[in-house]
């Protein structure tokens, strides 16, 4: 008898009321799916989708006391159906790694060193580089004399890591600034 | 794509050629092997012997850049031997149609070049029209000037001997694919074509998809189950951050960006696409209706009828300008630009010729870089040959959110838009990327409101009210892409029926061109309705039995699993082949059934309309006049290329390719000081530039360096051993490498000459794992990379350059 992690968590389930584990035959797996299943006992599940390549594969998490204590393939999902490769796999630890940039960071022109600052700071600071930028640059028409309104002096990249929301965010931001040179991975 | 993952599973023969997509998409294996199960053949064809190659039936070599070659071989194949689906070809494509008397092809160019500006007056490749403006045909397919014969001589060329002499494939290998890709052109037979980067990065790389999107409009395999031309994307929202257009030249659902010309929006919808056939929808006339309604996502009130919607607001490209990536690096590198944002990417190691790039960071007096982890480009200032002391560029980096921090939904390449949910908080003070954007524009917009500044008017009228409890909220840009209706709607001119002002549009077809309808993106309307967000649905019903799960999230454009599904069907509506049903016209209910079908009109019968309802013709393409580099694919070598002369004809290079001039722009050909062939390409424990994969243990102890694989042949003559390191030298750069001798790559005959090929991923670079010596990490193959790309996309060339590799310690023969 077949039996995949999620039939046989329902399945000992039923077993409480009454259905003999027996059914189980001698099928090692069970006994570790059931380890795996107190370890995700009453932690919260959600689902994902992997941001490696551009399949698409489900996945899900399991997070107790605010820490991510699982993460694996959505069994559910139906191009995957649980399945993952090494790095959808091994997504766990782009959240649970000690190098995760955590701070905002500054190198000052000519530095040799990042120094840490506020995001208050950072993000005042950059929002007047980009104006001062803007302003200094701003074309409202060309050598040909039509209106062109933009600015040529700042470009962008990215990016295809981004959610849709936020592509469609980030689009709208830079036109409204003015600019033309947007590009992103797409491109390469 | 065209289609979707889990459609390979319908195929009878997938044809992997431009990819290696069991390393690189592994788990689409899957659909692959159940296709397989069932009896289907799974062709790779691939300079290198790759995993895929031992899941496949059949496996091809060919030398790097040369695909249309042995593909223009296949169109030969097909048309002489009589494989192709003659119904199809002459109802569904423009095979029937007469070429203009004018149009010619001699010698590798096609009439119209201009020597001196290297590109081409293309108005001689135009469709001849009758008195009504309508394209002439000759159904027989006999006339000369029609495409059909024009495709055959074009072809006639590319003989199994001429075409072996160029790829290095032997021809009884050649015949071998040929015939087994061409049995799909029989009735009920479906043949699905998977490509990837091994197609793209080429100076040719449109016309190497073009060349297989006229096999399959030949074999009838466009818009069928189990069919179309399959692009596998490399991340997993490169198709939506493409359809929200971060790129230069689109805007969002791919209406064309302004241009200084078009100075008014009546000027824009000028070019709005046209037919003069009755017969062809041409869906993209109603273009105005699309820009109107992102205009009023944009500006929102302040977008008026009195104002143009505010289309003054949005910047203009010059008449001609290409500000894509290539020309971006370069002007960075001239200095032009003071500022830079690199957001989620880095381009130190992405971009081809990265040591112009890193050169191009210096050059900057601000860049802000927002990313997971650190990388080549966030510290760009203290990497390799750089002194910080000597380099003014202020670097702010942003710690932003990991996609189990956040909330929104991603779109892979079968066009499935999928949401996804935050499990935990980002760790520190990183953000999620939309509410670092929303603040940003926040910080903005307030100096432009306190201090003044230069037209002020885009930023100050912008709509940008996305906030729930002072918080940035993803759901309410998930619904401005969707769109609303602006105003109470009586009758709705589409059917009839009444809508409230402030509910979401029910898809693309309620949009309308006089602002009473905003969408932040026509292609994603009927996302996020007043029914609710259709990508977070998970019922796993599949009603057609041809794993289309249309209640599994939500595809673009209308919840269409297969584009083009119109031409699966004959003239009545019966599906081709009813083994695989995906469309059929219901007589009596007067409606389809199976899947949404591209657009709603009955069957084509002898005076309905055309299937292709995206061309302006209403049928697929073979031939394509609107490229810049010609309407047939022709076989040109790269820029740089092993062979003194193109064997095709006398242009060895693209004709139309830009060359770039500038001091790091360096290229070799037929230099006996490089000469490898040289191509990158992804292992599957990384991913990109590594920045999401370097720094996790598990995959960087399983993928610890950069290497450098190269046949036993090659080894010998260079006295390399297996395990030793090595350094891969091209015109612009250097890299360190470990050795990987194997079978896997072997030297090719090409004409009289051996040509030996080399492979290198590009997943390394110097920041992560640190590498104060080559056995650690390693640094970027772009650093080898030319700056070209292809004409039309001016995507770079990095999977055929000229390379050598020696032993570390032993110079360079100069």
């Amino acid at each position: 008898m077949k039996i995949s992690r999620r039939s046989f968590i329902k399945m000992s389930g039923a077993a409480a009321a009454g259905i003999g584990l027996s059914q189980l035959g001698f099928d090692l797996s069970p006994i570790e799916s059931y380890a795996a299943e107190l370890r995700i006992k009453n932690a919260k599940e959600t689902t994902h989708v992997c941001c490696y390549c551009s399949v698409g594969c489900g996945q899900i998490s399991h997070v107790s006391d605010g820490k991510l204590i699982n993460f694996e393939g959505d069994p559910d999902h139906p191009i995957n159906e649980g399945a993952l490769c090494a790095k959808g796999a091994a997504s766990y630890q782009i959240a649970v790694n000690e190098n995760r940039l955590k701070k905002v960071r500054y190198r000052a022109p000519y530095s040799a060193k990042w120094k840490e600052v506020s995001w208050e700071w950072a993000l005042d600071k950059i929002a007047r580089n980009i104006k001062k930028s803007r302003d200094a640059s701003f074309m409202e028409k060309n050598a040909e004399g039509k209106v062109v309104n933009r600015t040529n002096d700042i470009a962008s990249v990215g990016s295809a890591a981004l959610d849709n929301e936020e592509c469609w965010l980030y689009s709208k931001f830079l036109r409204s600034l003015g600019l033309i040179y947007i590009e992103h991975q797409a491109r390469i | 794509m065209t289609n979707h993952y889990i459609d390979f599973r319908n195929a009878d023969v997938i044809l992997n050629m431009g990819s290696n997509v069991c390393e690189n998409h592994p788990v689409s294996y899957k659909w692959i092997k159940a296709a397989q199960d069932r009896g289907a053949i799974f062709i790779h064809v691939d300079p290198r012997f790759t995993r895929t190659s031992t899941k496949a039936d059949v496996y091809v070599r060919l030398r790097s850049g040369t695909d249309i070659a042995f593909l223009g071989g296949m169109i030969k194949y097909i048309l002489d031997n009589n494989l192709y689906d003659e119904f199809y070809v002459k109802n569904y494509t423009n095979a029937s149609f007469i070429v203009n008397p004018k149009y010619g092809f001699d010698d590798g160019l096609f009439s119209g070049y201009d020597q001196n500006k290297r590109t081409y007056d293309t108005s001689t490749w135009a469709l001849e029209k009758d008195e009504s403006g309508i394209p002439k045909r000759d159904m027989t397919l006999q006339d000369p000037r029609c495409v059909f014969q024009l495709l055959k001589k074009h072809y006639s060329r590319y003989t199994l001997e001429k075409v072996s002499q160029i790829t290095g494939t032997p021809a009884k290998d050649l015949e071998k694919v040929y015939k087994v890709y061409g049995s799909t052109g029989a009735p009920g037979k479906a043949g699905t074509e998977l490509y990837a980067m091994g197609w793209t990065q080429h100076t040719v790389g449109v016309q190497n998809i073009r060349a297989m999107s006229i096999i399959q409009m030949l074999l009838g395999n466009m818009g069928i189950a189990g069919g179309g031309v399959n692009a596998l994307r490399g991340e997993s929202n490169v198709q939506g951050s493409t359809d929200q257009a971060l790129l230069y030249h689109i805007i969002p659902g791919y209406l064309p960006a302004p241009r200084a010309q078009w100075a008014t929006l009546a000027d824009y919808n000028k070019t709005t696409p046209s037919s003069k056939n009755p017969r062809s929808v041409n869906w993209w006339k109603n273009r105005p209706k699309y820009i109107a309604s992102l205009l009023k996502a944009y500006y929102g009130d302040n977008a008026t009828k009195e104002n143009d919607f505010g289309y003054a607001w949005l910047p203009k490209l010059d008449p001609t300008q290409d500000a894509s990536w290539l020309n971006l690096f370069d002007e960075m590198y001239k200095g032009v630009f003071s500022g830079f944002l690199s957001w989620g990417m880095n381009p130190a190691c992405s971009g081809a010729n990265a040591n112009k790039v890193r050169q191009a960071l210096a050059k900057l007096d601000w860049m802000v870089n927002v990313n997971v982890f650190d990388s080549e480009t966030g510290s760009f200032w203290q990497g390799p040959g750089m002194n910080p002391k000597k380099i003014k560029t202020e670097v702010f980096q942003l710690p932003c959110a990991a996609f189990m921090e956040k909330e929104g939904s991603i779109s892979n390449s079968g066009r499935w838009m999928q949401w996804r949910y935050k499990a935990i908080d980002p760790p520190g003070e990183a953000k999620p990327d939309g509410d670092i954007i929303y603040e940003l524009f926040k910080e903005i917009r307030a100096l432009y409101e306190k201090e003044k500044g230069i037209f002020p008017d885009p930023i100050l009228n912008l709509k940008w009210d996305y906030e729930t409890d002072g918080h940035f909220d993803v759901h309410k840009v998930a619904k401005e892409i969707n769109g609303y209706f602006l105003e109470d709607i009586v009758e709705h001119p589409v059917d009839k029926k009444a809508y409230k002002k402030g509910t979401l549009v029910p898809s693309f077809v309620y949009l309308l061109d006089d602002g009473r309808t905003s969408s932040g993106n026509w292609i994603y309307a009927a996302s996020y309705t007043e029914a609710g967000n259709m990508a977070a649905r998970r019922k796993k019903a599949d009603p057609t039995g041809l794993g289309l799960y249309p209640e599994w999230g939500w595809a673009w454009p209308v919840n269409r699993r297969i584009i083009y599904n119109r031409a699966s069907v004959d003239l009545e509506g019966n599906p081709r082949d009813p083994k695989r049903p995906l469309l059929k016209w219901d007589m009596e209910a007067k409606k389809w059934l199976g899947d949404v079908p591209d657009g709603p009109a009955p069957p084509m019968g002898t005076n309905g309309v055309y299937p292709f309802i995206m061309k302006p013709d209403g049928v697929a393409s073979v031939f394509g006049p609107g490229l810049k580099d010609g309407p047939f694919p022709e076989h040109y070598e790269p820029l740089e290329c092993p062979v003194e002369r193109n064997l095709m004809s006398s242009q060895r290079i693209n004709p139309a390719i830009k060359i770039y001039a500038g001091d790091l722009d360096k290229f070799a050909t037929c230099d006996p000081k490089y000469p490898l062939v040289c191509s990158t390409y992804r292992v599957t424990e990384h991913w990109q530039t590594g920045v999401l994969t370097r720094w996790l243990p598990w995959l960087i102890e399983a993928e610890p360096q950069m290497f450098c694989e190269m046949s036993y042949e090659l080894a010998e003559l260079k006295g390399i051993k297996n395990g030793e390191p090595v350094v891969v030298e091209t015109q612009r750069g250097s890299v360190e490498a470990v050795a990987i001798v194997t079978r896997r790559l072997k030297p090719f005959q090409i004409a009289d000459q051996t040509v030996h090929q080399i492979g290198i991923p590009w997943h390394f670079g110097w920041r992560w794992p640190e590498s104060k010596n080559f056995s650690r990490g390693g640094d970027s193959a772009n650093l080898l990379t030319p700056t070209v790309g292809d004409p039309n996309t001016m995507i770079p060339e990095s999977k055929a350059f000229m390379a050598n590799v020696r032993k570390v310690g032993r110079k360079a023969r100069r």
